[in-house]
């Protein structure tokens, strides 16, 4: 048999597998590396698409993960415009929805996620949008003009980044939520609560406790969300931002470990040792929190693209990260660091009726597990030492803003 | 194009001619220079952009805003001529400009 170099597949051209072909060649894999992804672009950065892209103050060269030139540089051979259909891990072969053939010796399913459908009538009108890619991003830029009426389906992230953006071009709003409050996975009661002041403040209406029954069309396009009380929502645009759905499917058909993603270590390996998964598709461990989870996010994709990387090109393990996230809302920066799994309290640091304070949640034994910080980014950094550090702290000395955290964090 | 020299913590220099307007962050991203990795994408967010300025520099380059002095005033490694790489915007002025890596950005 011949010595041919190894080859990594890296399927799917999101932050995940663009990062990692980076990294790859920044530790100094010497084979070839193909990056197959389904749209039609190299891999770009998606946080702007919701803020920055829809204003239009971004490019798509500065949206571009790495300029165009770069992959050739570096030697990485772009399969763009197709996707990954069959995984034949006995023969290390893929096949792509192009109809080729690909062998690997190494490979990184970097998959991600998909928009939660709504299923719901009405899902299908035109002007009922998701937000995922750049596609998506313009199909929604063109809807918002001033004066179109926008009606967001989930209370996340998305919905609110995209009301913001949508009130900064002059449309209106209304973001629809099934949970007593907007945020209700993912973030705790008191930024929730802030946040639905802040946006009701600047102009965008929010329905909490309200069930979508159907969207309502006329000539086949959105004119009104309809909810389970009657009540009625003029809108010519609905974006569903209802969560998003792993893309697992093909892993779990080939028969790699699946739980609520595809099942990897910290080293990203999957339960087979030819085959690694980065981002959103993976469930993975979060050693801080003793358990294992999905995060969607890009600071997670990232790490992962690291931790892939060195464990092909040979390298130590990156040390483990504190998972942070962050997002723009008008003004408003939010960074939040760590999980509030199983917290019991939580302290709030700053003037909330000023836009800038953080919250902590304390475990039982008041270790600090996560931070939320809007416009505070001193509170954010110190936090996310604290929960990486799990420090105790006093809940009254993190309460008083003359103790400066550098001191709590020591 | 104006260039400028990033200089890893092991010593390995890069000599790089980064375009007028973009950040000296994205100068080493785009070119697969290690040790600087700007994972919010140049949004003063992560602080995974670190570096040293050469004192030579520290004039032209300026001093950071409250937004970027909070981010680095918990950096484990900040020292008096730490900035976020992503806040220095490449000139003419800045030709020349060196810059140092610290030993891990997380």
């Amino acid at each position: 048999m011949s010595e041919q170099p190894p080859r990594i597949v890296i399927a799917g051209a999101g932050h995940a597998g663009g990062s990692a072909a980076a990294f790859l060649r920044q530790y100094g894999w010497k084979g070839g590396i193909t990056l197959v992804g389904e749209e039609a672009n190299a891999p770009y950065q998606r946080p702007p698409l919701s803020k920055a892209w829809l204003k239009g103050e971004a490019t798509a060269e500065s949206l571009a993960l790495r300029p165009a030139r770069f992959y050739a540089q570096q030697n990485i051979e772009l399969r763009l415009g197709t996707r990954l259909e069959v995984l034949d891990r006995a023969a290390k072969r893929l096949v792509l929805s192009d109809g080729t053939a690909l062998g690997y010796d190494r490979l990184i399913l970097a998959l991600g996620a998909r928009p939660r459908a709504l299923p719901l009538p009405g899902a299908d009108l035109a002007g009922v949008l998701a937000l995922r890619g750049t596609i998506d991003a313009d199909a929604l830029q063109a809807a918002l003009k001033p004066g179109a009426r926008l009606a967001v389906i989930g209370g996340g992230y998305i919905g609110l980044e995209v009301a913001a953006s949508a009130r900064a071009l002059g449309a209106g709003a209304v973001v629809i939520e099934r949970e007593a409050r907007v945020l209700a996975r993912v973030a705790g009661a008191d930024l929730s609560a802030f946040l639905e002041r802040a946006h009701r403040a600047r102009g965008v209406e929010i329905v909490t406790g309200a069930q979508v029954q159907a969207i309502e069309g006329q000539d086949g396009a959105a004119r009104a969300v309809l909810l389970q009380d009657g009540t009625r929502i003029p809108a010519d645009t609905v974006l569903v931002g209802i969560g998003a759905m792993p893309n697992l499917e093909l892993a779990r058909e080939a028969g790699l470990d699946c739980g609520a993603g595809i099942v990897v270590d910290l080293a990203a390996r999957t339960s087979d040792p030819a085959i690694y998964a980065i981002g959103d598709c993976t469930q993975r461990p979060l050693p801080l929190y003793d358990r294992a989870g999905r995060l969607e996010s890009v600071p997670n994709a990232i790490e992962q693209a690291k931790q892939a990387a060195a464990d092909l090109c040979g390298r130590p393990p990156p040390p483990p990260e504190v998972p942070w996230f962050w997002s723009d809302q008008f003004e408003l920066r939010l960074q939040m660091a760590g999980l509030a799994f199983d917290a019991r309290e939580t302290v709030v640091r700053g003037d909330m009726a000023a836009d800038s304070f953080a919250v902590f949640h304390l475990d039982a034994a008041q270790r600090v597990l996560a931070v939320e910080a809007v416009n505070a980014p001193t509170d954010f950094m110190a936090g996310r030492l604290l929960v990486a550090k799990q420090a105790r702290v006093a809940p009254d000395l993190l309460r008083d803003t003359a103790t400066p955290l550098k001191d709590l964090a020591a | 194009m104006p260039s400028v020299t990033y200089i890893e913590h092991n010593g390995t220099e890069y000599r790089i001619e980064v375009e007028d307007g973009l950040s000296v962050m994205r100068g080493a991203v785009d070119n697969g220079v290690p040790g600087i990795d700007g994972d919010c994408g140049g949004e003063c967010a992560c602080a995974t952009c670190h570096v040293y300025v050469d004192e030579a520099w520290l004039a032209k380059t300026g001093t950071p805003s409250e937004q970027e002095a909070s981010m680095l005033s918990f950096a484990a490694t900040a020292q008096p001529n730490s900035r976020l790489s992503c806040q220095i915007a490449m000139t003419a002025e800045l030709d020349g400009l060196v810059v140092r890596m610290p030993e891990a950005q997380h």
